[in-house]
């Protein structure tokens, strides 16, 4: 009997162990995505999402921005979940999330000053994103390390793909270019030989001219609100039975 | 719970933490920020005589523009009064590098109009100077600022650039990023037989070809701060082309 309980005891301490990428930790990552994802359902993050999508590339450092700051901040909550007063956790997360994203503006500044120049403000209003906040309220207080940095890690990508899907709409249609200001950059449509489809030599394309109202805010509204329908229209999941 | 003197702690270990990352992270990226600002600047001033250069700015290197503004540009600093001032001069007016690029055109804004410096950037176009001058005024809702290059004796513009704080974009914006504005500019002559009168931005059609540019529509405050900023501002390096015999 003695040696059974012993057997127990060790069971039990070797049980805990959860595989890194297990089923449950996948779904992290996965959920956000699509089913939960931080802007086209629980319709967070909206602010910057409107204000830097007027091109691809910004859009995508803003990405990367996000990503690195709500996985790390999410991290380090959860590091200090169990040591952080409560009456004054709003404070701490805000601390951890303010000095992630100073880091983040102090490296853009000085690795690539274009695109620092160009989503000025917005970096620093990472900040103030609700999604950041929401999963360090929501998840990192409540949940370990590393489940926490993949939460981060998901929620932020599925507010990157809406960025650069929303902004690949805009770019194309707003000033006729693809990924401009990289080495990769496309000249789709225009009206100078440079572009692929010279709208002042083709016959088929004659009369298109760039619309002015994707380069602005509105724009993006209007584009989210269609994902937001073309996602609900195909995933079953998020139709509202009452 | 945690007591009081727990809290207190935390908050302020929490804090010496934070700001030691950033303080080390800040005082290391220094020479490069100060570097890119540099660069940022030279490139807009470059840009204003983007159409006699043999590559566009837009498409230079950081060492091009460096070596262009090494070996092709001649900066000047001056007094209001239009004699030029030395680089010790510069510096003591707060201006670490002591090169008229260093002027920060925003600080000399703030001061009293007769102790303001200017820079001025001349251009040797193969033997033909092209003067580069650097405007600053109000827009709608911030500052906008430019650099204009003229030639043929301080008459004739060559090109212009215009940069602003926080103009709506698609509208007062524009000024920056519709290069036709700026287009617009171009052959443009600021003085009337002789009499200054600068370069007005016409809410309609520009009706004369000479002293008139076309402006954007929705944006005629951002538009009327170009005239007024234009007006004011090249009128400041009038007194130095007089001393120097260049006008009359």
């Amino acid at each position: 009997m003695a040696e059974s309980t012993i057997q127990e005891k060790q069971a039990q301490e070797t049980k805990p162990r959860e595989p890194l990428f297990g089923k449950k930790q996948r779904k992290l990552i996965t959920d956000p995505l699509n089913d939960n994802n931080p802007i086209t359902v629980q319709v967070l993050g909206i602010c910057s999402a409107l204000a830097v999508t007027t091109l691809v590339f910004p859009s995508f450092i803003m990405a990367i921005a996000v990503i690195f700051v709500l996985a790390f901040s999410n991290l380090f909550t959860s590091l200090l979940r169990k040591r952080i007063p409560s009456q004054v956790r709003m404070i701490v997360q805000l601390v951890i999330i303010a000095t992630l994203v100073t880091v983040v503006e102090l490296t853009l500044k000085a690795y690539n000053f274009d695109v620092y120049k160009k989503l000025s403000v917005f970096i620093g209003l990472i900040i103030t994103n609700c999604i950041v906040m929401g999963r360090l309220e929501a998840f990192a207080m409540a949940n370990k390390p590393w489940q926490s940095f993949l939460d981060g890690l998901g929620n932020a990508f599925g507010y990157g793909a809406i960025l650069i899907i929303v902004a690949i709409f805009r770019e194309v249609f707003g000033k006729g270019t693809l990924l401009a200001g990289t080495p990769l950059e496309m000249m789709i449509i225009g009206p100078s030989s440079d572009y692929w489809i010279d709208t002042t030599t083709s016959a088929m394309f004659g009369w298109y001219m760039n619309n002015n109202l994707f380069v602005f805010p509105p724009a993006a509204m209007f584009i989210i609100g269609v994902l937001i329908w073309v996602q609900r229209a195909w995933n079953k999941k998020l139709i509202d039975v009452s | 719970m945690f007591s009081s003197r727990y809290i207190i702690m935390f908050i302020v270990g929490l804090t010496a933490a934070s700001a030691l990352v950033l303080a080390l992270l800040f005082t290391g990226f220094k020479p490069m920020h100060e570097r890119n600002e540099g660069l940022f600047k030279k490139r807009a001033i470059l840009a204003a005589v983007d159409t006699k250069l043999e590559t566009k700015v837009k498409n230079m290197t950081d060492a091009e523009v460096e070596d262009i503004f090494e070996n092709d540009i001649r900066q000047i600093a001056l007094n209001m009064n239009g004699e030029t001032i030395s680089s010790d001069e510069i510096t003591s007016r707060g201006y670490k590098g002591g090169q008229p690029v260093d002027i920060d055109m925003k600080k000399e804004k703030k001061k009293p109009e007769p102790d303001r410096i200017l820079p001025l950037f001349v251009y040797d176009n193969n033997g033909e100077e092209i003067y580069i001058v650097s405007v600053r005024g109000n827009g709608l809702w911030d500052e906008i600022w430019g650099n204009i290059a003229l030639e043929d004796n301080f008459d004739k513009i060559v090109g212009a650039t215009f940069d602003h704080q926080a103009e709506t974009p698609g509208l007062g914006a524009e000024i920056k990023d519709n290069p036709k504005f700026s287009e617009n500019f171009i052959g443009k002559e600021i003085y009337d037989e002789g009499d200054y009168v600068g370069i007005t931005v016409l809410k309609g059609d520009a009706r004369d070809g000479i002293h008139e540019v076309d402006g954007i529509s929705g944006a005629t405050i951002t538009c009327n701060g170009v005239t007024e900023m234009i007006v004011r501002g090249v009128k400041y390096y009038q007194p130095y082309f007089e001393k120097q015999n260049i006008i009359n």
